[in-house]
Formats: C-alpha cells, sequence, structure tokens
C-alpha cells in the first residue's frame, strides 16, 4: 500500500529503495530465526535400534491385532472408542452451555460499555491459550483421573473458542427484531427470547457441531495423560512397544473419526 | 403452546407455516437430551459430580500460588526449545505440503485419479493425533526434541496441505485461462498464475499452524519428545504445584506473544 501510494507521489526511487531495505531486513531477521532454530535441535544421528523398531513398528499395523476389537470383559477397543465419543460429546456440551453468558460478556452490541466486552473478549483468549492436555492434567489432579477429567477438560478448554465464535454470532446479528421489540415495550428478557436467540441458535448449534468435531481429536489423546478413553490402552500398548495394538487402535480412531465428521458434517448442513 | 391458537384465531388467512419443522426441532433436542443422559450414565458423569468438583480445582489453584518464580532460569532453555521444535516442524511440514496441496487442487488440470487418493492420504494423516505421532517418533529416534519436530512436521503437513489446496481452488482462474491460450506449459502456469495468488494465504495458514504447533509442542514433551512438557510432567509428578504454575504461567506467555505476533503479520498479508 504504501510503495503504491508514493508511486503515484512521484518518490519511486526512494520508495524502491526503502521496500528493498525492508525486504532485505526481513530475510535476515528469518535466516537469524532459523539458524537460531536449527543450531537447538541437538541430532545424536540415527540410533542403531531404529531400523529393526521402524520394521516392527510397521509389521504392528500392517497386522492389526483384530483380537482386541471385543473382549467380553474389560477393557477392549470398542468400549475405548465409545468412552472417548461419550468424553467429547459431554465436553461439547458442557462447553455449549457454559460458554453462553461469557459469549453475551464479550460481544460489544450487549453492552453499552466497551471495557465490559473488552474484559470478557480477554478472559476468553486466556481460557483459549491454555492446550487442552494441560488443562486436562490439571483436573486430574483435582478430581482423579478418568472420563470425568476429559469431560472437564474439553468443557473448559473448548469455552474459549466457542465463546469467540458465539460472541462474533451475537454480534453479527440483525438489529430491527430488537429494536420493534423495544419499541412495542418488551423487556429485556423478551427481547433475549424473541429476537435475539431465534437468529443465534443455529449457528450455535453448527460451532458446537464443528467443536465436536475439534474435541473428538482430542478426546483420542486425552487418555495418554489419563483422562480416559482410548488414550488409556493406547499409551499401554505404547509402552510395552506392543505395535499390533497400536495399529488396531489407531485404526479405530479413524474410523471413529471419519464416522462421526460425516454424521456431524451432515447434520450441520441440515441445521444452517 | 398458546399463541399458534390464538393467531390462527385472529388472522384465519394466514397459513401457519411452522408446526411441521418445530416438531422435528423438538425431536432433535428430545435425541440430544436422550444422547447426553446414556452418556453421563455411562461416563458416572453428572452434573452433581460437576458441582463438587469445582471446589477441588480452587484447592488445587490455592497449591499453585504463590509460583516458585526460583525456577524460572531452569525452565527458559526448555522453552525456547519448545519455540524451535514448533518453528522448525511447521516449516518442515509447509514445505512438504506444498507439492502435495498442487496434487489435490481440481482446477490445476489434473486427473481425479491423482487428487482423490492425495485427498484420502491427507485425510488420513489429519485424524492421527500429534502425541500419537510423536510416541511414534520417539520409539524410532529415541527421546529428544527430534522426534518431536518429526510429529509436528506430520502434524503440519496436513493441516496446511488442506487449507492451502482449498486456497488454490478458490483462485481467480482468469490468469491462469490466459496463461494457456498463450502457450505456458504446466509448470509456468503454477508459477506465474497459481503461485501469485495462492502465497499469501499459505503464508498465512503457515502462520497460523505456528501458532497451533507450539501448543503442540507445549505438550508432546510428556511422551518424550522434547520441550517443556517434559518439566511440566517431572513438577506434577513431584506435587511441586507452584513449579508447574511457573511454567504453565512461561507457556501462556510465550503463546499469547506468539499469537499476538503471528496475527498482526497475518493482517498485512491477507
Amino acid at each position: 500500500m504504501k510503495n503504491a501510494t508514493s508511486a503515484i507521489t512521484g518518490k519511486t526511487s526512494g520508495s524502491v529503495f526503502r521496500s528493498r531495505i525492508r525486504f532485505a531486513l526481513i530475510g535476515l531477521l528469518v535466516i537469524i530465526v532459523y539458524y537460531w532454530s536449527v543450531q537447538g535441535m541437538q541430532f545424536e544421528g540415527i540410533q542403531g535400534t531404529a531400523g529393526t523398531v521402524s520394521k516392527s513398528i510397521l509389521q504392528g499395523f500392517l497386522h492389526p491385532d483384530w483380537s482386541f476389537v471385543y473382549i467380553a470383559e474389560g477393557e477392549d477397543l470398542l468400549r475405548g472408542l465409545l468412552d472417548t465419543l461419550v468424553i467429547s460429546i459431554l465436553g461439547t456440551v458442557v462447553a455449549a452451555v457454559v460458554c453462553i453468558p461469557f459469549a453475551f460478556w464479550a460481544s460489544t452490541n450487549m453492552s453499552r460499555q466497551l471495557a465490559v466486552s473488552g474484559s470478557g473478549k480477554i478472559v476468553l483468549s486466556i481460557i483459549r491459550v491454555f492446550p487442552e492436555i494441560i488443562v486436562a492434567i490439571l483436573f486430574i489432579k483435582a478430581v482423579g483421573p478418568g472420563s470425568f477429567a476429559g469431560v472437564l477438560a474439553l468443557g473448559i478448554h473448548s469455552v474459549g473458542m466457542l465463546g469467540k465464535l458465539y460472541s462474533e454470532t451475537i454480534e453479527a446479528i440483525d438489529r430491527g427484531p430488537q429494536e420493534a421489540l423495544i419499541a412495542s415495550g418488551a423487556n429485556r428478557l423478551q427481547v433475549l427470547r424473541y429476537a435475539v436467540l431465534p437468529q443465534v441458535i443455529p449457528q450455535f448449534l453448527s460451532y458446537s457441531l464443528y467443536r465436536f468435531e475439534i474435541n473428538i481429536r482430542s478426546a483420542t489423546t486425552l487418555g495418554l495423560v489419563g483422562a480416559g478413553g482410548i488414550g488409556t490402552p493406547l499409551i499401554f500398548a505404547l509402552q510395552v512397544r506392543n505395535w499390533n495394538r497400536v495399529g488396531i487402535i489407531l485404526l479405530g480412531i479413524i474410523v471413529l473419526i471419519i464416522l462421526t465428521d460425516l454424521i456431524s458434517g451432515w447434520v450441520r448442513r441440515r441445521i444452517i | 403452546m398458546k399463541t399458534p391458537i390464538s393467531t390462527a384465531a385472529l388472522k384465519p388467512s394466514a397459513p401457519d407455516l411452522n408446526p411441521p419443522r418445530k416438531y422435528k426441532q423438538y425431536a432433535g433436542w428430545l435425541v440430544l437430551i436422550a444422547v447426553l443422559i446414556a452418556c453421563s450414565v455411562r461416563t458416572e458423569v453428572t452434573p452433581y459430580q460437576l458441582i463438587r468438583g469445582l471446589p477441588q480445582m480452587g484447592i488445587l489453584l490455592q497449591e499453585m500460588f504463590p509460583p516458585d518464580w526460583s525456577y524460572l532460569p531452569t525452565i527458559w532453555a526448555p522453552m525456547l526449545e519448545t519455540v524451535q521444535i514448533a518453528i522448525l516442524g511447521t516449516t518442515l511440514g509447509g514445505l512438504l505440503a506444498i507439492p502435495v496441496a498442487l496434487l489435490c487442487a481440481y482446477n490445476l488440470g489434473l486427473s481425479r485419479f491423482v487428487s482423490f487418493p492425495a485427498r484420502m492420504v491427507l485425510n488420513l494423516v489429519r485424524t492421527v493425533p500429534d502425541l500419537l505421532f510423536a510416541a511414534i517418533f520417539v520409539a524410532v529416534f529415541g527421546i529428544g526434541p527430534f522426534a518431536g519436530m518429526l510429529a509436528l512436521v506430520f502434524f503440519s503437513f496436513g493441516i496446511i496441505a488442506k487449507l492451502t489446496f482449498e486456497a488454490i481452488e478458490a483462485i481467480d482462474p482468469g490468469p491462469l485461462e490466459a496463461m494457456t491460450a498463450v502457450g505456458a506449459n504446466r509448470m509456468q502456469i503454477i508459477m506465474f498464475g497459481v503461485v501469485p495468488q495462492a502465497l499469501p494465504y499459505f503464508m498465512s495458514y503457515l502462520l497460523y499452524t505456528f501458532e497451533v504447533n507450539v501448543r503442540a509442542a507445549a505438550v508432546l514433551g510428556l511422551v518424550g519428545a522434547g520441550g517443556i512438557g517434559l518439566l511440566l510432567d517431572r513438577s506434577l509428578g513431584l506435587f511441586r504445584y507452584d513449579r508447574a504454575a511457573v511454567i504453565i504461567l512461561l507457556t501462556l506467555v510465550i503463546v499469547l506473544v506468539i499469537d499476538y505476533g503471528s496475527t498482526i503479520i497475518r493482517r498485512k498479508l491477507l
């Protein structure tokens, strides 16, 4: 933009020089950053065992442990996947409900002072910043390992993103119905119920489903730190290097994610 | 339930258009509630437990404060290592993603027999969780940041390739047609028709993935793939919540700074 305007005003040579300097500086900065990063990556060379390990991993993935799919008593693949699915459903619903007040707090058209919505936006971005695995670890320490910690972790973490998307939806609503209701003497609650909610609910649902697709991916790894679901048998299989079992679990995860994506995509298309 | 009757009485000429759709809505909500109850029975997660769990969270937070600031010098190096893992992983993943994104796009004149399998592979790569990639690479290459970097290479490859091929499909076909008309070959079309249009999007996605990867790299250490996660795991295992608090706060600051910087650059790019 700057170059274009200065070209029109006639200072071409100066602006070309300046843009070249800027380009060179950016290039130098990028080179420094990469040099620094490569320095930090101490690579000890490929270990002697790498070949055999990769071979056994490949062997395991090509011959998944089908007997793990269903075991009459105890932990098997299907129950693990069901738990993962359940954790992500509950986590998403918790987030979808909890984030509604946050969303109204953070949207600029729901309060008169900018400070109110600004603080709401800051709170949401702080929630969003925490990786969910860290949230899960904290909840495991607080409420003990298991699905409950997983649900809480997903529920709290998703509030950050859903709250932001919800508040953007609220900010984008048509003001017409709201003004009409206020003009005919409706109180705030009635305005909310008959003017705001009908406009935002489909979008809210669609975003929640989108977040559900993300959550089911996260839920597969929550078990790695002890928050229930398919990740628990996965980490055991990884620890004892049982690659056949890792293979079948990975296959199960892939099938589960593809299926839920298909269903959720179908529902989302029907809602909007 | 009262309103439809009264409006119908007032305006008999206006047909009520809503009822069939309404029933479907009620059915949808009912199904959702039934699913929720089933879920809650399956995991024994109830609203009661939810309320009971929150005070325990407060106790944990109490133990975290005041944070043990003397721990800060120790965690500085692993924190920087986390950022380095993210930078290298994102860059290599992005470079890998370029040819695959070109293969996947339907509008570059490639046969669907090439594009469709490439898309399937991308979908498969994106379903594998980053921590699982990390665990596998730790098994092959040993504990350390190299395994973490490789995990992020594959993880970012999936994201960037998908976003980029969608951006390529959305580009303006005019320049491509003009170049085809004057006899440019496929390489020339890509270099001078596609790249200039898709590059800002690609850079923007690269930065976005970098933001995601910094968060991911912070937890890769939990499976031994380098970075700050290992120290977090250790301090939590030793019940040193004051140290864990320092690690979490530093992660928060680094992620916020990177997000902020990256958002500014992305806004300039697009």
